[in-house]
């Protein structure tokens, strides 16, 4: 550094002083080897903890799938696997009843549950990078309480108790969640821009007023709808039949690729959106892109899986608290502890207390909240 | 355009005035306000502000508060755009070149630099290549830097000094610390000019003059060229080739330091009267404030 240099220890002082100091890569290599090594986020790194992570997703997910009301060996798992991958019909009756509480019932469950999970997780990085806010969850759109009042006014007209109850309830859950959308994004959008604190006011205010309606539904109804609704409310997952879930699954995939398309961006927009103009992003584009595509995301999931707490907030901070703040990993990585996580939560939910079925939304609450005042806690003492 | 700057310089100017190959930036005429034009009473912020900026040379922006300084900047760093007028940025108009094609020549750095996310330092100088990133069909966004850009951000480093702190994170960070990152973030960019707004504001009197320093080093070794926004008359007389004197949103002076800092300048702008002396070691004029402030009826 300059004139004081002496008094300051640091050794790169020195070159800095007599060299000419951008673009100059020879002084770099004399002086420092390597001055970024380890505190930047590197490819291999990325590699390294992507595919951990991946492992321990898959394993995980085996032993969820064992788990349940009946538990199911990991013999007889491979099996009914290979049985039913090579179409060979089981022996007895109770090989097929084992088979399809296996690969009708729980597969699909704990994939649902996985996916949701990663939605929300990677919806919240997102959001709390636009926002610029640590804690902003996929709710604070109020695109979810858009969701949840279609989905209630569904039931209060009875729609979601004939037949066609599985797939019509998401349906109603997802066009209230778009007009939620449209709401806010006219509130929010101002001469072609997207100001990000209307954004947050938009939702916050939208989320109270859907509340109310929900809540003044919900009391209107009869008592066992309303138990009924009340514990979707709290959130539950209930696996669609294959063909739905393979739509929902294309759709939130190719919703969570173009989220990983922007990590860059997110990274830049983190900065603050001056210096994010100043580095060259078109930056209402880029807002509203990602205000789009979180959006359409939670509609989507909060229609099939009601209002499961805690991972869209938590699951980011716990990440970014272990593996750095670049999205580039962040996100990804988020969404895989994000699936963990639920996939998990909703195996307690399922299990533990046959035969009744406790709302996962307050499994991840219970989980997530002191799971997170434990990190508070810690990093309080890491600091001091 | 070209009477005008020189009627405002008197001289100064007169040297290189027309040819616009050696200024980096030539602003004509400019109008700017916050808000649309569907509002009914414009109140402008900036009103038929014309200057230029020489390649090379450090040229400070000062003003009374709320006299447009960071008003101009934010327009020559391209983060808003004036209403009328025109900004040619070497040669070429500001409005014809794209967000990123500007972010190559020109690197900004914000007052408020306030940091949410625990980047580490180096992560963040490194953000500085974005505008550098090479576009590829198959990009998926990940964009993994290669040599050139660690180079650059190294480099940057120690320029302004932070290698130790490569891998703290910006959260934790002091406030000059964080203002030298933000300020080699933006040398990351290899920018042709930089802009700071108030690059010293929140530091002490050791990093003012450090940061000062290597700018006056940058702007003579590099011909690198800095516009600082700044409410230091101090630093801008002792820092800068030239100084723009701005009130209520137009220029009221141009010129060199010495020409600009005079009583009478500064009672026009400020409304108030100073002391001025000669700087023991530049000669340059010091600007002291009176025992007893006596506003002048103006």
């Amino acid at each position: 550094m300059m004139p004081s240099a002496g008094q300051s220890t640091s050794p790169p002082a020195a070159p800095s002083l007599s060299s000419p100091p951008l673009p100059s890569p020879s002084l770099q290599v004399a002086g420092h080897a390597h001055p970024l090594q380890g505190a930047i986020l590197t490819a291999s790194r990325w590699c390294v903890i992507m595919g951990t992570l991946s492992i321990l997703s898959l394993l995980l997910a085996l032993v969820c799938l064992q788990l349940g009301t009946q538990y199911v060996g990991p013999g007889e798992m491979a099996r009914i696997f290979a049985s039913s991958l090579f179409e060979r019909a089981g022996d007895n009756e109770r090989a097929v009843t084992t088979s399809i509480i296996l690969l009708q019932v729980r597969l699909p469950r704990v994939f649902l549950g996985f996916l949701v999970g990663s939605c929300l997780a990677s919806v919240g990085v997102a959001l709390q990078a636009l926002l610029r806010n640590p804690l902003a969850d996929p709710y604070v759109l109020g695109v979810s309480s858009g969701a949840a009042l279609g989905v209630s006014l569904a039931v209060l007209f009875g729609i979601g108790t004939n037949m066609l109850a599985l797939s019509v309830l998401p349906g109603c859950g997802f066009l209230g969640g778009l007009l939620a959308l449209f709401i806010i994004y006219r509130m929010a959008a101002t001469y072609d821009r997207l100001p990000i604190h209307s954004v947050l006011l938009a939702g916050v205010i939208l989320n109270a007023i859907f509340s109310a309606l929900i809540m003044f539904i919900t009391s209107i109804m009869e008592p066992n709808r309303s138990f009924g609704m009340m514990a979707w409310l709290m959130g539950s997952l209930t696996a669609p039949a294959y063909p739905a879930l393979g739509a929902l699954s294309v759709y939130l995939l190719v919703g969570l690729l173009l989220l990983f398309k922007q990590v860059r961006v997110l990274n830049i927009l983190a900065l603050g959106e001056e210096s994010a103009r100043s580095l060259g992003i078109d930056t209402e584009r880029a807002k509203r892109f990602i205000f789009l595509v979180s959006a359409l995301i939670t509609g989507a999931v909060v229609s099939v899986s009601g209002m499961i707490g805690f991972i869209g907030m938590i699951i980011p901070h716990a990440v970014r608290f272990m593996i750095g703040a670049d999205h580039r990993l962040l996100l990804p990585a988020s969404a895989l502890v994000g699936g963990m996580f639920l996939m998990v939560a909703d195996t307690i939910a399922r299990s533990s207390f046959v035969p009744s079925e406790v709302p996962v939304g307050i499994i991840t609450a219970l989980a997530g909240g002191p799971f997170f005042v434990y990190l508070l806690v810690w990093r309080k003492d890491r600091l001091t | 355009m070209s009477t005008r700057i020189d009627q405002a310089t008197s001289g100064d100017a007169a040297v290189t005035s027309v040819r616009g190959g050696t200024h980096a930036y030539d602003v004509r005429g400019l109008h700017f306000c916050y808000g649309t034009a569907r509002t009914q009473e414009l109140r402008w912020v900036l009103g038929d502000v014309h200057f230029h900026v020489e390649a090379g040379e450090i040229l400070g922006i000062v003003g009374p508060n709320g006299s447009g300084k960071t008003s101009l900047l934010k327009l020559l760093a391209k983060i808003a755009a004036p209403q009328q007028g025109d900004i040619a940025l070497f040669g070429s108009s500001l409005t014809r070149l794209s967000q990123e094609e500007t972010a190559r020549t020109v690197a900004f750095v914000p007052q408020e630099n306030a940091q949410m996310f625990p980047f580490t330092v180096a992560e963040t100088v490194l953000m500085g290549r974005f505008p550098h990133r090479r576009r590829t069909r198959w990009n998926v966004g990940f964009g993994w830097e290669d040599r050139e850009d660690c180079m650059a951000a190294a480099a940057a480093m120690v320029t302004m000094d932070i290698v130790h702190l490569s891998s703290r994170a910006v959260t934790d960070l002091s406030g000059g610390e964080r203002q030298r990152t933000m300020i080699a973030r933006a040398l990351a960019q290899t920018p042709r000019v930089l802009l700071l707004d108030e690059p010293t504001a929140f530091l002490d009197l050791q990093h003012q003059i450090e940061i000062c320093s290597v700018l006056r080093r940058l702007s003579d070794e590099q011909r690198l060229t800095v516009v600082i926004v700044s409410h230091d008359l101090n630093l801008a007389s002792q820092y800068c080739d030239r100084v723009v004197m701005l009130k209520e949103g137009r220029v009221c002076s141009v010129g060199t330091p010495s020409k600009v800092m005079s009583v009478e300048i500064l009672r026009e702008a400020y409304g108030c009267d100073v002391l001025i002396d000669p700087h023991p070691e530049s000669g340059l004029p010091r600007i002291t404030l009176p025992r007893q402030c006596s506003p002048l009826n103006r």
